[in-house]
């Protein structure tokens, strides 16, 4: 760490915080819309599972929203700490597309999860549903600008750039570029997957446990069957997300398969070694035909290699390891959710292994979004708006030893919030449901000796 | 092309970051006065911030958007230039707010150091935003005096919110703690009035162009209300606070609406005296203005949505009224 210079530090400092930052907002987006599913069931049914279940997660939701807060307002600072040269040339769009979500988002999830947390006995059910409704679309609207800017970052459209700034032409255009439609349903279902593995997986750990009541098995049944159905739409979303990168960044994709000459025929490479100095994938384990197949659906197609970007694309090995993470965890969450989901549909409740599997997941959701991320922001390296403007040029000329010494200070601080939050979250689902008040007293001792053991 | 839509801005800006002082001020000056609550005054403390927090942070976030929006380079040099407070100033941020979630949700044996660490944030927060005002009424300008100038303001704000906390303290509680607030205010007064001196005087004394339009007739008779409103406010409240029985009578909401007021003036004068500047002597609203395109395409989003804003958090203050002795989380665990 002692050798990098500005950028490279800037760069790792920005990575580190929104690597930290994209952990919180994984789960709210997805949560918000679970917790008014909770809520909706309740109003339905009067099924006081449904509240307890509800008053757990919006707990949760709460510690996670304040996680994501403050690590969020800490990214708002550095794009101008850390990437003055951004600010400046690029304002006139990044400027409005982060304007607009702190008016219609943070206001509005900020102020209702208020109501939401603390509304009980002062606000009506209706009022209490509206807040819920309205904190989700809050964190949806919130989702939408930021990826939007993402996006625009990716593959610029609609604006014109005059003595050195960007300046809209069409805000139409800037907003709805190629990639943000496929970013932005990718995101919502990760995010959605995440929240999902990660109730499923709680209330796993507290079965296993046997510290659950009532609710927990509604909240797995609704974890695992969000998870069953939406591990294969998020493969579809993908594949179409890549297509779309093919056609726009075609230097990422081919960081991504390990591509590195131009050829028709292209083989899959499934695992392998990249080697960026000899330009080759060292022990590679191919399918033949395979990325030709993928991106072009045609065995013989023609995919453009690495050689065609030569000094002007991303480094290898960490796009060509996170997509495989990435691809990896997915195809786990899918085998678990579609193990525990059978095992639901044939109306015998989880079996030990299972909870167990559902357990282990309960962070995957994290390491697929994060390794996603990794594939879509290194890979638009050494770009930081794809094609027009290089990350190297716009960096913030401060002292190292001042980069280096706050670099450390977030490292410190994060690793410290991010171990306080895992053990809360594992310490509040060592404790007893409440929803066992449900249970008739003889059951409920029964219950309690268990948890008093 | 000197248009008024930059001016707009700067006074939206200015506004979101007043708000942001007043509404957050009282919340890290609770935050500050917790080690001096029981246990039991601590909950009730955090009770009378708790569903006000969240919001009241998002105003710094608008401020800070608004100057990306509005005046990107500005956003640079600014950003650039506050490097060090600014980072220190989020740590404390981060600290604060997760631990008002930690206290309550980690083990119980945990709770005294996320107490901690709520008031270590509230303090690292209120101290560094002292800092960078002082930087930046100074014109961001290196040097000892200004150096100097800056600490002195780093080490005062802190009394400004402290009074603010108490302020709201005097609102949201009663009986022992209510008596607490009155002193806390005592205590804190002369300390904030020095940061309002230093803040009010500094602009004329490093810019020959503001002292003179601030001491040439007849702009100063002009300019009387503002000194003039803000010791009539710093009289009542120093009033209200040291005859304890009229804030006991119902009128310590004076404490609050009296700060308040001295914080508008403040902002007021301010503006008067940076105007037409973004940075003091180096960058007018003109030269830091983004393009009109993007600066237009904003103001819509924000004429049609801040009313709501404005609407919903009014709201908000109107369910969670009253006394903060009863606030409740629901039930427990699913």
């Amino acid at each position: 760490m002692l050798d990098l210079d500005a950028t490279q530090l800037a760069r790792l400092q920005f990575a580190l915080n929104i690597s930290f930052h994209i952990l919180f907002p994984a789960i709210t987006i997805g949560l918000a819309w679970i917790l008014l599913f909770f809520r909706v069931r309740y109003t339905l049914s009067r099924n006081e599972a449904w509240e307890y279940a509800y008053y757990f997660w919006v707990k949760v939701f709460a510690l996670t929203f304040a996680l994501g807060v403050v690590s969020g307002v800490t990214m708002s600072f550095q794009f101008g700490t850390n990437w003055p040269g951004f600010t400046a040339q690029a304002g006139n769009i990044a400027g409005p597309l982060l304007g607009y979500e702190v008016l219609t988002a943070f206001f509005i999830e900020a102020t209702f999860l208020a109501i939401m947390l603390f509304g009980k006995d002062r606000v009506s059910n209706r009022m209490h549903l509206a807040a819920a409704a309205l904190v989700a679309l809050g964190t949806t609207f919130s989702a939408f600008w930021i990826l939007s800017l993402n996006s625009w970052m990716q593959t610029p459209q609609g604006h014109e750039i005059v003595d050195g700034t960007f300046h809209a032409v069409s805000w139409v255009e800037v907003i709805f570029n190629p990639s943000f439609p496929y970013r932005f349903t990718h995101m919502l279902v990760a995010s959605l997957l995440t929240s999902a593995f990660l109730i499923a997986g709680l209330s796993a750990g507290r079965m296993i446990r046997k510290v659950d009541g009532p609710a927990t098995a509604l909240v797995v049944k609704t974890g695992v069957g969000l998870a069953a159905v939406l591990v294969p739409l998020q493969v579809l979303i993908g594949d179409l997300h890549g297509l779309n990168t093919f056609e726009h960044q075609p230097a990422k994709i081919a960081a991504i398969e390990g591509v590195w000459e131009t050829g028709t025929g292209v083989p899959f490479t499934v695992l392998g070694i990249p080697d960026e100095e000899a330009r080759t994938t060292r022990f590679a384990i191919e399918i033949p035909n395979g990325t030709s197949l993928l991106l072009t659906h045609e065995a013989d197609g023609e995919v453009v290699g690495l050689d065609a970007f030569e000094g002007a694309h991303p480094p290898v090995a960490p796009v060509f390891w996170s997509f495989r993470i990435m691809v990896g965890t997915g195809l786990l969450m899918l085998a678990v959710s579609w193990w525990a989901a059978w095992q639901l549909f044939r109306g015998h409740g989880l079996s030990r292994g299972a909870l167990r599997a559902l357990s282990v997941m309960t962070f995957s959701g994290w390491v697929a979004t994060l390794a996603g991320w990794y594939v879509a922001e290194v890979g638009r390296q050494p770009w930081l708006i794809y094609g027009l403007m290089a990350t190297a040029d716009v960096v913030a000329p401060h002292w190292q030893a001042t980069v280096r010494g706050t670099l450390i200070a977030y490292a410190l601080l994060y690793a410290f919030l991010l171990a306080a939050y895992i053990s809360t979250l594992r310490y509040m689902a060592t404790k007893p449901a409440a929803s066992l008040r449900m249970l008739p007293a003889a059951q409920l001792r029964a219950a309690s000796a268990v948890t008093e053991r | 092309m000197e248009t008024a839509l930059p001016l707009i801005f700067m006074a939206i800006m200015g506004g979101a970051l007043l708000l942001y002082v007043i509404l957050d001020g009282y919340d890290l000056g609770i935050g500050m006065l917790l080690p001096f609550g029981t246990a039991a005054e601590k909950d009730t403390m955090i009770a009378a911030i708790g569903p006000f927090w969240d919001a009241n942070e998002t105003w710094l976030v608008l401020g800070v958007g608004v100057l990306l929006i509005a005046f990107p380079v500005a956003h640079g040099i600014v950003l650039t230039a506050l490097y060090l407070p600014v980072t220190i100033m989020l740590i404390g941020l981060i600290l604060r707010g997760v631990s008002f979630d930690f206290r309550v949700k980690a083990a119980a044996r945990q709770k005294r150091m996320w107490n901690r660490m709520f008031t270590a944030g509230s303090l690292i927060a209120a101290s560094a935003q002292g800092w960078m005002l002082g930087s930046y009424v100074t014109g961001l300008e290196p040097g000892l005096v200004n150096l100097a100038f800056s600490a002195l303001i780093a080490i005062t704000m802190p009394a400004l919110y402290i009074v603010l906390g108490a302020g709201w303290l005097l609102i949201k509680t009663e009986g022992a703690l209510f008596e607490k607030a009155i002193r806390f205010g005592r205590y804190a007064m002369p300390a904030m009035g020095l940061a309002l001196l230093a803040i009010s005087l500094s602009t004329p004394i490093v810019s020959e162009t503001i002292a003179a339009r601030w001491f040439s007739l007849p702009a100063f008779i002009g300019l009387a209300p503002i000194p003039i409103a803000t010791l009539a406010a710093y009289a009542a409240v120093y009033w209200v606070l040291h005859r304890a029985a009229i804030a006991r009578a119902g009128y310590a909401w004076l404490v609050m609406v009296g700060t308040v007021l001295m914080c508008i003036m403040a902002t007021l004068g301010l503006a008067y005296s940076l105007y037409p500047y973004v940075v003091l002597d180096r960058i007018t609203v003109w030269e830091a203005a983004a393009a009109t395109k993007s600066l237009e395409f904003v103001l819509v989003g924000i004429v049609l949505v801040l009313p709501f804003t404005i609407a919903y958090t009014v709201l908000v203050y109107r369910v969670f009224r009253g006394k903060a002795t009863n606030l409740s989380y629901g039930e427990q665990n699913s």
